[in-house]
């Protein structure tokens, strides 16, 4: 809770928690950019990418420091989980997998600092405690969905480059009922199955990170309350923490095994 | 909790990082672990060949080392036997030379005796002769009695 400002009721701290950094005085618009989602996102993307690319400029075919021990063990990793369910010839799968994996593990991660740290120090920074500030951008829908969306283009696009534009057609009309009075009732559950994809992906990494987040700002809430219950919030805190350790990494692994699959059935040909 | 401008901007970020994990990133580390793994592999390779080098070398070493003695027995046999010959010509050689040296001392030995009983046989013959002349100064010719004093000395 804010020390310095006047005491917000328990609505108010949690919808000030919820309520994103967004430019323009407009925020029903869609011209408005969510500044804190892009700040973190892009900001993790960067830092994720200047790591690995260092890592892998300096990479030696000799005896690898810890540094690039770990970074191998995740390329690794991320390519085994591909080949194990890609079986064909594809460059961007595993970079695209190792990119979704470590970069929504990173953003998820920022689940794990505590609440009030981020928000209020950027109300510090900018003197205003009114500044709004959310730290993770997987808890945006925006950036959950616009990774769905990526994934999906990358659906369309193999699918048609596989397949062809027919074959593609085909795939959506011609299953599971291969009749031809039988194509509208095919394309309803072909389409449904086929827009299902990305709106369960981004769906579900927001939902999860949303509610944890949530949970962080209900046991956060517990702290100005009293002693009895701000000290039943810190044991409360400790174990979804823990708890959370294991959502973050599970939804980040969920994500990338996803798209592996959903990419390696785009490049089947039935 | 709306759809934005955000979404657009963050779409095109991901891109972004995707195609640049695809061109800078995943490159260099994933050429490290092949090499990597070669490497390892071809250590491995290697360690066999090197024990199965070290086995053929130590096979070969046995074998050198049978071959080395049977010489060394041959070589040795070889000498023995030639130590023997030398032995027996030495011997031999010795022997024909004692008999040599025995006989050349026989023979001396015999012209000695010979020459001292020439010697001998005139001393006495002169001895003789002497005593017959003085017997004989006292009675008979000593031309006369020439014949019997040479049966005397050729009888000595």
């Amino acid at each position: 809770m804010s020390a310095t400002g006047e005491a917000l009721t328990p609505q108010e701290y949690i919808q000030h928690h919820l309520t994103f950094w967004a430019s323009g005085s407009e925020p029903s618009s869609f011209w408005t950019w969510h500044i804190d989602s892009l700040l973190f996102s892009v900001g993790l993307g960067v830092l994720f990418l200047w790591l690995f690319r260092s890592v892998g400029k300096k990479a030696t075919t000799g005896v690898p420091g810890k540094l690039q021990c770990f970074v191998e063990m995740l390329v690794e990793f991320v390519d085994s989980s591909v080949k194990e369910t890609f079986h064909g010839r594809n460059k961007v799968i595993a970079p695209l997998a190792l990119t979704i994996f470590v970069w929504v593990f990173m953003m998820n991660f920022m689940d794990m600092v505590p609440v009030d740290w981020l928000p209020q120090l950027a109300q510090l920074i900018a003197g205003d405690h009114n500044q709004y500030f959310r730290v993770v951008p997987t808890a945006d829908l925006n950036v959950t969905f616009s990774l769905a969306l990526g994934v999906f283009v990358l659906i369309i696009y193999y699918s048609i480059k596989v397949k062809g534009v027919s074959g593609f057609v085909k795939e959506l009309t011609l299953q599971p009922f291969n009749v031809k009075a039988m194509i509208p009732v095919n394309f309803l559950l072909e389409f449904v199955t086929l827009i299902a994809k990305p709106i369960s992906l981004a769906l579900r990494l927001f939902g999860n990170l949303y509610a944890g987040e949530l949970i962080f700002i209900l046991i956060a809430l517990m702290y100005g309350a009293n002693l009895a219950i701000g000290t039943l919030g810190i044991g409360l805190q400790l174990g979804w923490l823990i708890f959370h350790i294991l959502v973050v990494t599970l939804q980040a692994f969920i994500f990338m095994m996803l798209t592996i699959v959903y990419l390696s059935m785009a490049h089947e040909d039935h | 909790m709306n759809i934005n401008a955000t979404l657009i901007g963050q779409t095109l970020a991901f891109f972004l990082f995707v195609v640049f994990c695809m061109k800078y990133v995943w490159p260099p580390l994933m050429n490290a672990i092949e090499e990597r793994q070669k490497r390892i592999a071809d250590g491995l390779a290697n360690a066999d060949r090197a024990a199965k080098d070290l086995e053929l070398a130590r096979e070969k070493v046995s074998d050198q080392l049978k071959d080395a003695k049977a010489t060394a027995n041959e070589i040795i046999e070889s000498a023995n036997k030639r130590k023997a010959q030398i032995i027996d010509e030495a011997k031999a050689e010795a022997d024909a030379e004692r008999a040599k040296i025995i006989a050349q001392g026989k023979a001396e030995i015999e012209a000695e005796r010979n020459r001292v009983k020439e010697e001998l046989r005139q001393q006495v013959s002169a001895l003789a002769l002497a005593g017959a002349e003085k017997i004989l100064e006292r009675s008979i010719d000593e031309a006369a009695q020439s014949d019997i004093i040479a049966k005397l000395v050729a009888e000595i």
